[in-house]
């Protein structure tokens, strides 16, 4: 196939363009093979023409098979709803690769973790510190997700260097990892000058579990169980992304009502986390009651999950080729019911919330994210919906919620108050989806068992409440995992976070941080 | 503000019944370490909750067993910000390496008498997680740990009752 015609502009833009060679495994992947020194250019023209940030940039050990390491840049065309990845092989006497980090902000994070967990150099990139093998902890040279890695060794400890804002006045105040609250563990190192933040470094990876490399080796169902434990509360998100990855390789075909399923999972599973979000935000300006308020809608809807899974958060439901629970016409009932309730709990708690000076006097104009810093960060899902960029997979990907006529929430302000919102709409819009969905369901098979052993790569996707999920899968013939890549929409954000509360006061802190509401453990991983 | 107390009233108490069982199991608490807790802490206990990388689950579970349905509060049972207000350490994850010095060091900062608890299958054993080469080992290798609340996540009812049970309400 000629590649001009896969992408259209291509040859035109960026003449100097020259792809080894061009294949379209699966009709929404474009696969790119590079020559590794026009790996940076291809690189750059793929993130200008099709306005993606680098979605993922993973590594992989092919040692054994063909004596070379092998790095994917996947970007995301939303136009054409496909993604496209450029690959290059990377010789194992000479692991380096030219770095994107100087020329795209969206690879720095996955640059450093290609470095710590595979020791593949990216040449030129400004700040190799490692992002989750602390340094009092493991000695440099262990590169976890080498085929040959044992076990961690121990070397001298030595201290992570923060970045240093200096002058008169500057404060540093340390935060975590163990934190007030009942919340995950992550470090936060404000630097101040009064009451403003000028300087916010994030230091994570506390939660590192290595799960990267526990995927390894494993069959899909007891993968499918760990995807489900990787961030608790995107469980369904996960395991769906990655069921998705799975039967793209196996070829397995999903009946209809399955497919109406995955979404009214997909739609219970955002709904319940983001009225857990809105009264985060209303606990956090000191707002009690509203706060109580949406604890009961969220409750309400976990105890909804129950009865209709056998699981508050949905989990044990995705399989290869279906789902594994079906909503029969009693649960229906139970389901539109409830439903009911819960649009209406939720109305009064948002006009409690829009009736309240006070309230909205916090949220407004606080940690402002421009749409300029948005994108040049790479931010994506929810964030970069409420700082005005249009993204959403299930609006470009899925011709379910094409059918549902999906209205996709987005707000230009990029403050506390537009994500408070995006939420509010996608809430409402959820409860919509939700009954016309179920409304859309008959008694038809839920499970088609297909063939399951088979060799290939995919990748597998789906918009969680946060954002995008991706899992790129690799399987051997015999359907073992070789490599699962994982790419949490917190992965992207948190840079996000970091530079939206600047020139906020420490207290606003916690108000922007739960109105991002970012997954540690998703980005740790 | 009328509109608060207009759906304050309308909505009126969510709190559920949780009627108790004593069960067997717990007995093996040690009758030593049960008569000192109802003699401290029987009134009130105070939780410093720590997170060693769990996936959040455990978490969203311990907070809704504070919610108004819930409402762990009016067993005189109350998570607070730091360890030195603690008597007791609820533990939930694996235990990551990374965590491992936190995990020892909050509950070194909490004041005697205190005692260990944990909570989701991850901590008891490393769950899903204990091949890892990143996960140190079960909290009861590194705290002495009296108590282990099952599930994953264990549900809001469960925390509850287990810890109810334990101390003997």
């Amino acid at each position: 196939m000629d590649h001009p015609e896969i992408i259209p502009g291509i040859k035109n833009k960026f003449v100097d363009l020259n792809p080894l060679s061009v294949s379209m495994p699966y009709p929404d992947e474009v696969v790119l093979q590079i020559d590794p020194r026009d790996f940076k250019n291809t690189c750059l023209a793929l993130h200008k023409i099709l306005f993606s940030p680098v979605m993922a940039l993973f590594a992989l050990d092919e040692r054994r098979e063909t004596g070379n390491y092998r790095i994917n840049a996947i970007f995301l065309d939303l136009k054409n709803s496909r993604w496209i990845t450029a690959s290059i092989a990377v010789a194992q006497d000479v692991p380096c690769f030219d770095s994107l980090a100087k020329s795209i902000y969206s690879a720095n994070l996955f640059e450093r973790e290609i470095w710590e967990m595979f020791g593949i150099e990216p040449k030129g990139h400004p700040d190799l510190r490692r992002l989750r093998l602390h340094d009092e902890v493991c000695a440099k040279e262990n590169y976890p997700l080498r085929k040959d890695f044992q076990k961690i060794q121990y070397g001298d400890p030595s201290d992570y260097k923060f970045a240093r804002v200096e002058g008169d006045g500057i404060f540093e105040v340390p935060v975590g990892p163990v934190h007030a609250g009942i919340i995950e563990p992550g470090h936060f190192r404000f630097s101040v000058a009064g009451e403003p933040i000028i300087n916010l470094e994030l230091r994570l990876g506390f939660t590192h579990r290595g799960v990267e490399k526990l995927f390894e080796g494993k069959r899909y169902p007891d993968a499918i169980k760990l995807s489900e434990r990787i961030s608790g509360d995107s469980s369904f998100a996960h395991s769906l992304a990655f069921t998705q990855a799975a039967e793209k390789i196996s070829g397995a075909l999903i009946p209809t009502q399955a497919a109406y399923l995955r979404c009214i999972f997909l739609e219970l599973e955002r709904m319940y986390n983001h009225a857990n979000d809105i009264g985060g935000i209303a606990t956090d300006v000191g707002f009690s009651f509203p706060s109580a308020y949406a604890s009961i809608i969220k409750e309400a809807i976990l105890q909804l999950n129950d009865r209709l899974t056998g699981s508050r958060y949905l989990r044990s439901i995705n399989t290869v080729g279906g789902v594994l629970t079906d909503i029969d016409e009693n649960k229906k009932q139970i389901l539109i019911d409830a439903l009911k309730h819960i649009k209406h709990d939720f109305d009064e708690l948002v006009k409690m919330l829009y009736s309240s000076v006070s309230f909205m006097d916090r949220v407004d104009t606080t940690g402002v994210l421009r749409r300029k810093t948005a994108e040049d960060l790479g931010v994506v899902g929810l964030i970069a919906r409420a700082s005005g960029i249009p993204t959403d997979l299930r609006k470009y990907f899925s011709d379910i919620y094409k059918e549902a006529k999906l209205k996709m929430a987005t707000q230009e302000s990029g403050d506390v108050l537009a994500r408070l919102r995006v939420r509010i709409s996608e809430f409402k819009e959820s409860c919509r989806l939700t009954e016309e969905f179920t409304a859309r369901l008959n008694k038809g098979e839920i499970l088609r068992t297909g063939p399951v052993s088979k060799g290939g790569s995919a990748l597998g996707y789906a918009e969680g409440w946060r954002g995008p999920v991706l899992y790129w899968l690799k399987t051997d013939p015999t359907g073992l995992i070789q490599r699962c890549k994982i790419v949490d929409p917190s992965f992207l954000n948190w840079q996000g976070l970091s530079y939206a509360v600047l020139g906020n006061i420490i207290p606003d802190f916690p108000l922007c941080n739960k109105s991002f509401d970012l997954s540690y453990s998703g980005n740790d991983l | 503000m009328l509109h608060i107390l207009k759906n304050r009233i309308l909505k009126g108490v969510v709190t559920r019944h949780i009627g108790l069982k004593l069960s067997k199991e717990i007995e093996s608490a040690g009758s030593e370490l049960s008569s000192l807790i109802r003699k401290k802490f029987g009134r009130s206990l105070h939780i410093r909750e720590v997170d060693t990388g769990s996936c959040g689950a455990c978490e969203s579970e311990i907070i809704a067993a504070n919610n108004p349905i819930y409402d762990l509060q009016r067993f005189g049972i109350q998570f607070v910000a730091s360890p030195r207000h603690a008597d007791c350490l609820l533990a939930t994850g694996p235990v990551s390496k990374n965590m491992f010095m936190a995990l020892k060091k909050t509950y070194e900062a909490m004041p005697e008498p205190k005692f260990v608890i944990t909570c989701g299958d991850c901590a008891l054993d490393g769950g899903l997680f204990k091949d890892s080469y990143y996960v140190q080992g079960p909290v009861k290798d590194i705290l002495p740990v009296v108590l282990h609340i099952p599930g994953c996540p264990p549900d809001p009812l469960t925390i509850i009752t287990t810890l109810l049970d334990f101390l003997r309400k």
